[in-house]
């Protein structure tokens, strides 16, 4: 290719990118503008937290006690040096409800839930289902995408906030009831270790957000995916991809404005 | 075709990027009558029916409605013409995650506050109407392709539509099934007193049922008339679609370079 062509075929992308862009912005003002139907009827939002919500229990609490578990031996390894074992239960906690729950929990969310909403959305689309609803003067916006993205919304500080106690739970199984740390140190540590406004209500906050970013991706991906196999199977890989770097990015924005006077 | 027009479709352009599709085409589809709009694969059918539904504009000319031109209709404008239109997808389009019974219920449920008594009676007369009253149950999953087809009929006619689209209704059905939707096809139009616009390639079956007939071909209207004047028609592009021969104004082989220089093949040898 000569330089004229590596040029205009930069320029497309480019132009593309901010296109695509710009089409994700309107269709994340729609969703807002579209939501009203989704609390009206509020059964179309609870049919939608059953599924994206519900259906994700399992893999979420699974992963918060394996996460816990792990937590719990790793942190009495380092705690034992400095001799502070009794600070396992306030390591534990803090660990999940300000990182690991939020950020843990909204990846899980969105492999499990995220990709589940893009292959439906684009498979509505490829099945001409949704066409056939714009042809019945229904708006795919009000009854198919606005109560699948406050769903959403809804149940991912929910499901965040029951991985991080099953994180809880993990560690107390392994720093307590296995390793033999003391019972009252680990739960008087914890209490007196965690803030709820400073600690547990900013997690909320970063699992709120992940929520946001999380399903209007999965739900963009799958309303703008060709309507062909490959097409709907690329849009569920971007949704994966593009969740997960959008999570670490978003948590790293969060954690600086959040907590940088503990740091600095 | 002397009836008062629900559609008029005048001088309508469209083109997909540079691509033109429709270059001025004038169609008259009066109430109560069931048109047929033929042409090979690609030839802006199925772009026709998207025009008339307001999914697409044209680029120059109209479509009119009821004396409404529709793309200058607002959103608000659009919705309310399309809930006196019905159509028929290809494929059925039906909801995968709902029933049958949900499916033809739907519209209902979205569009009036009828209470869920008087909708189930309506939607087990719909389902009666094409046949399958006893697949109320059932997911969409469960049904044959014709069946699909018959109960997205039911679905399209649910809230009394005065014009009912058909994109492809005879693609892929066995000769009973194509038989028995282009019966319900006619029979449905004369109960409801609408207007059915069948876009198809089925010549055969749509001879049989509809009142008159325009063929699009190259962006424009070629031929029209009712089925006895197209099957008596000795315009070569009619002639060549109706009897399904190979080779004629529409070609065989689309468009490409010499054969014998892509086979490498030199005079002599």
């Amino acid at each position: 290719m000569t330089t004229v062509e590596n040029l205009r075929f930069l320029g497309r992308r480019i132009v593309n990118a901010v296109w695509r862009i710009g089409y994700a912005s309107r269709f994340f003002i729609m969703i807002l503008f579209y939501s009203g139907t989704s609390f009206r009827r509020f059964h179309l939002t609870i049919k939608e937290l059953f599924s994206s919500g519900v259906m994700s229990l399992i893999i979420i609490l699974v992963a918060g006690t394996f996460v816990g578990m792990v937590l719990g031996l790793q942190g009495y390894e380092t705690l034992k040096r400095y001799g502070a074992e009794s600070a396992l239960g306030s390591l534990v906690a803090l660990s999940l409800v300000r990182e690991l729950g939020p950020v843990l929990a909204a990846l899980l969310f969105a492999s499990r839930a995220g990709s589940a909403m893009t292959a439906e959305i684009g498979l509505m689309k490829a099945t001409e289902q949704i066409s056939a609803m714009e042809m019945m003067a229904i708006s795919p916006m009000a009854r198919l995408v606005a109560p699948r993205f406050w769903a959403g919304v809804i149940s991912m500080p929910l499901l965040s906030a029951l991985f991080s106690a099953m994180g809880v739970f993990g560690g107390y199984v392994v720093g307590v009831v296995l390793i033999g740390v003391d019972q009252g140190s680990f739960w008087s540590q914890m209490q007196a270790g965690v803030d709820f406004q400073h600690d547990i209500v900013n997690g909320m906050i970063k699992s709120f957000v992940f929520g946001v970013a999380v399903t209007a991706i999965a739900l963009f991906e799958g309303y703008d995916a060709p309507p062909t196999a490959e097409g709907v199977s690329g849009a569920t890989t971007r949704t994966v991809v593009e969740s997960s770097l959008t999570i670490l990015f978003l948590d790293f924005i969060l954690t600086a404005f959040m907590f940088q006077g503990g740091v600095v | 075709m002397s009836s008062q027009a629900l559609v008029e479709i005048r001088d309508v352009n469209f083109a997909y990027d540079s691509r033109p599709i429709l270059k001025g085409v004038n169609l008259t589809f009066p109430k109560g009558k069931v048109i047929a709009v033929m042409g090979g694969s690609g030839c802006g059918k199925t772009t026709l029916l998207q025009l008339i539904g307001g999914a697409l504009k044209p680029s120059r000319g109209y479509v009119k409605i009821d004396g409404q031109v529709i793309h200058k209709l607002d959103h608000k404008g659009l919705y309310l013409m399309r809930r006196r239109m019905g159509m028929l997808f290809q494929f059925g389009a039906l909801f995968t995650d709902m029933s049958v019974y949900d499916n033809v219920a739907f519209q209902m449920r979205e569009h009036t506050d009828l209470p869920e008594e008087i909708i189930r009676d309506l939607v087990l007369m719909k389902l009666n109407a094409v046949g399958l009253r006893g697949t109320h149950h059932l997911m969409p999953a469960e049904l044959s392709g014709g069946m699909a087809r018959r109960v997205a009929l039911a679905r399209t006619v649910a809230l009394d539509p005065k014009l009912i689209m058909y994109d492809e209704p005879f693609a892929g059905l066995d000769p009973i099934s194509l038989s028995v939707v282009g019966n319900l096809i006619r029979s449905l139009n004369d109960a409801l007193g609408a207007t059915s616009v069948v876009v198809t390639h089925d010549v055969q079956e749509s001879l049989k049922i509809v009142d008159y007939i325009y063929f699009i071909a190259d962006g424009v209207v070629v031929a029209e008339g009712t089925p006895a004047e197209i099957r008596s028609s000795d315009k070569p592009f009619v002639h060549q679609f109706v009897h399904g021969e190979m080779d004629g104004p529409v070609p065989f082989h689309y468009p490409s370079s010499n054969y014998e220089q892509d086979l490498n093949l030199r005079p002599g040898r």
